[in-house]
């Protein structure tokens, strides 16, 4: 198992310099000469020169790519060129948010996803299958972003029972920070009618964003569910006389899990995308709704920041499933170390 | 690979048709079987029929290149506008209608780079291997740790918004789906006798991989296709309503939802329209997908 980890970390260390080459070399793609652009039309060729050299942009690639990632490693990620703000101060400031919806997001799509694909394949073909399948197959298909909008004008704009977007009222001050997490300082500060406005607030971006996850992860467990509903030992374990729900829950769902724990992982990473989308039209003020903003303002770097801070989440989690796995199936564990 | 065999074993070319059409008439039943299978191909030929006929059928053609009628603007729907009209009174039914033909390109031309990447690289990396093989691996697995939305946005930023723009930022990270699926099937396929014979007749790896290992994955990836094509539309339509796709008066649908949103609630045909058009081509591209995977590639389920 050592073995298997730490091959698995090395791993995530040579993913990281190629996610950091392709970062890199998305910021070379930028048409024209980024020193002219940064002087201006009316700039001589002198004040070119002397920008390109204050950028390091005259320097060899092998050493401009050196820099970078020392810089980055140092925790500069930057300077966004609408706020003049650090573009780290302002990820840590987003990062939360985004960090709470995704979460409360996946943590809904599981505990529906699951069950649901379950029932689905233990009552095949009838109507909680059938109702099951139109979910799966619409979930990848509807565009959250259109699904949010229609959530909004029925539950918000119509019949005016949920907030139409934000994290919380205007008139509810947020509690004071000890985790950065809304919901969770509010909980701890037993500030309860804060609280709920926050929950309130969060139920529409939770659904959209949970919604194309919680259709794939049902998909995946379904089949999973059929397939493990025929082996032996689930054949076995009828005949010995076990009750129905035992051999289902107990026997089928643990070995069905395991290819349903690989689709929450990707769609983890998947979800952390469509909060660009789902943050767009709630108006939650995360990573997403920063990276539009500044993408649509060719406002650079927080562009590249917010794809560096998914793109590691999404290794990490990667990692943590791929670990999950080895822990959960033995036999992995022996072949991959 | 049965009906090459049958020739060489010295049956005419008419055998060989027959057997074909046979086998054609199996896989039309097994998909026949399958009523998701058939709606999906439905969504889809309605999909490729208004593309087609789009520019002949819709009452107000000129309301997709950026005509103005103010005198008409933001109309409910009616006999005379089905969806309704937008700000500048254009017709939604029109922009809807002309937009898919704007879809049917974009997938296809998304779909069509990433396969021409996607697949001669997973090729070279199943079946030639090598440290040239680990290298495109590598490469790929990177590109798979981000998701493709966040990519596109970052390259579309780069480059500057525009539908071109979002056509190639989609195209240049959707390759790496190609390589992994490849990659895996040509592993596969490695090990059959077939190809051992090739091999011991002196046949070379380049020319193995490309006349035996290449066409036994044809299956998989056409499955692949024919969700992709469902999957890069929905892509370039988030990147529209974000506003780095598509333009106006380009009649794109994310960008037709992104501009009807500032019109809600009142005005809700102007977005309700163009994202039910989104999501039946998408659904129907999925159906279609899996109904093509249960006939040709029917041990992947996912």
């Amino acid at each position: 198992m050592k073995a298997y980890v730490a091959a698995r970390l090395a791993l995530l260390g040579v993913m990281l310099f190629g996610l950091l080459c392709v970062t890199f070399a998305i910021t070379y793609l930028v048409p024209g000469d980024p020193a002219r652009l940064a002087a201006g039309p009316d700039a001589t060729e002198e004040m070119v020169r002397t920008l390109r050299a204050r950028y390091g942009l005259d320097r060899p690639l092998a050493v401009q790519f050196t820099t970078y990632v020392g810089g980055l490693l140092q925790g500069d990620f930057g300077r966004s060129l609408r706020s003049r703000n650090d573009v780290r101060d302002d990820l840590l400031r987003f990062f939360p948010n985004t960090l709470e919806l995704v979460t409360l997001a996946l943590l809904l799509a599981v505990a529906v996803g699951v069950p649901l694909g379950m029932l689905a394949a233990a009552y095949r073909d009838t109507w909680v299958d059938h109702l099951a399948r139109v979910t799966s197959v619409s979930g990848v298909a509807v565009p959250a972003f259109w699904l949010g909008l229609m959530l909004q004008l029925l539950l918000a704009l119509d019949l005016g029972w949920l907030p139409l977007g934000g994290r919380l009222n205007l008139t509810t001050p947020p509690p004071a920070p000890i985790t950065h997490l809304l919901l969770v300082d509010a909980f701890l500060r037993g500030e309860w009618a804060t609280l709920g406005d926050g929950l309130r607030h969060a139920v529409l971006p939770v659904v959209t964003l949970c919604f194309p996850a919680l259709a794939s992860i049902l998909r995946v467990n379904r089949a999973e569910m059929l397939e493990t509903l025929q082996q032996d030992y689930v054949v076995n374990a009828r005949a010995h006389g076990l009750s129905e729900f035992r051999v289902v829950t107990k026997y089928a769902l643990r070995n069905a899990m395991i290819p349903t724990l690989t689709m929450i992982g990707l769609r983890y990473g998947w979800m952390l995308g469509g909060t660009l989308l789902v943050e767009s039209v709630f108006d939650w003020p995360g990573i997403g709704l920063y990276a539009v903003n500044s993408a649509l303002s060719s406002d650079f770097a927080p562009v590249m920041g917010v794809t560096l801070l998914i793109g590691i989440n999404f290794m990490l989690a990667n990692l943590l499933v791929d670990l999950g796995y080895a822990w959960l199936d033995p036999r992995l564990r022996r072949t991959a170390s | 690979m049965s009906a090459r065999v049958q020739s060489v074993a010295g049956r005419g070319w008419w055998e060989d048709r027959r057997h074909a059409a046979r086998e054609a008439q199996r896989y039309a039943r097994i998909f026949g079987r399958n009523t998701a299978s058939i709606a999906g191909l439905l969504l889809v030929v309605a999909f490729l029929a208004v593309a087609l006929v789009g520019p002949w059928i819709v009452p107000y053609p000129e309301d997709a290149t950026g005509a103005v009628h103010l005198d008409r603007k933001l109309q409910g729907p009616s006999r005379a506008h089905w969806f309704g009209t937008d700000e500048v009174g254009d017709d939604v039914y029109t922009r809807v209608v002309l937009g898919t033909r704007v879809s049917l390109q974009i997938g296809l031309v998304i779909t069509v780079i990433a396969a021409l990447v996607g697949v001669p690289l997973g090729v070279v990396a199943g079946y030639v291997g090598g440290a040239t093989g680990e290298i495109i691996l590598r490469v790929t697995d990177v590109f798979l740790a981000v998701p493709a939305l966040v990519l596109a946005v970052a390259v579309v930023s780069a480059l500057g918004p525009g539908i071109v723009n979002a056509v190639i930022a989609i195209a240049l990270v959707w390759w790496p789906g190609y390589v992994r699926l490849v990659h895996g099937k040509a592993l596969a396929v490695t090990q059959e006798s077939y190809v051992e014979a090739a091999r011991a007749v002196g046949m070379g790896r380049v020319r193995i991989a490309f006349v035996h290992v290449l066409p036994n994955c044809l299956s998989p990836i056409l499955v692949k296709a024919s969700m992709d094509m469902g999957t890069a539309i929905l892509t370039a339509a988030s990147l529209g309503f974000i506003g780095l796709g598509a333009q106006p008066p380009n009649p794109e649908w994310g960008a037709m939802i992104s501009h009807g949103r500032n019109y809600l609630p009142t005005w809700w045909w102007y977005s309700a329209f163009p994202g039910l058009a989104i999501y039946l081509t998408v659904l129907g591209f999925n159906l279609l997908g899996d109904g093509l995977r249960d006939v040709l590639d029917p041990k992947s389920r996912l």
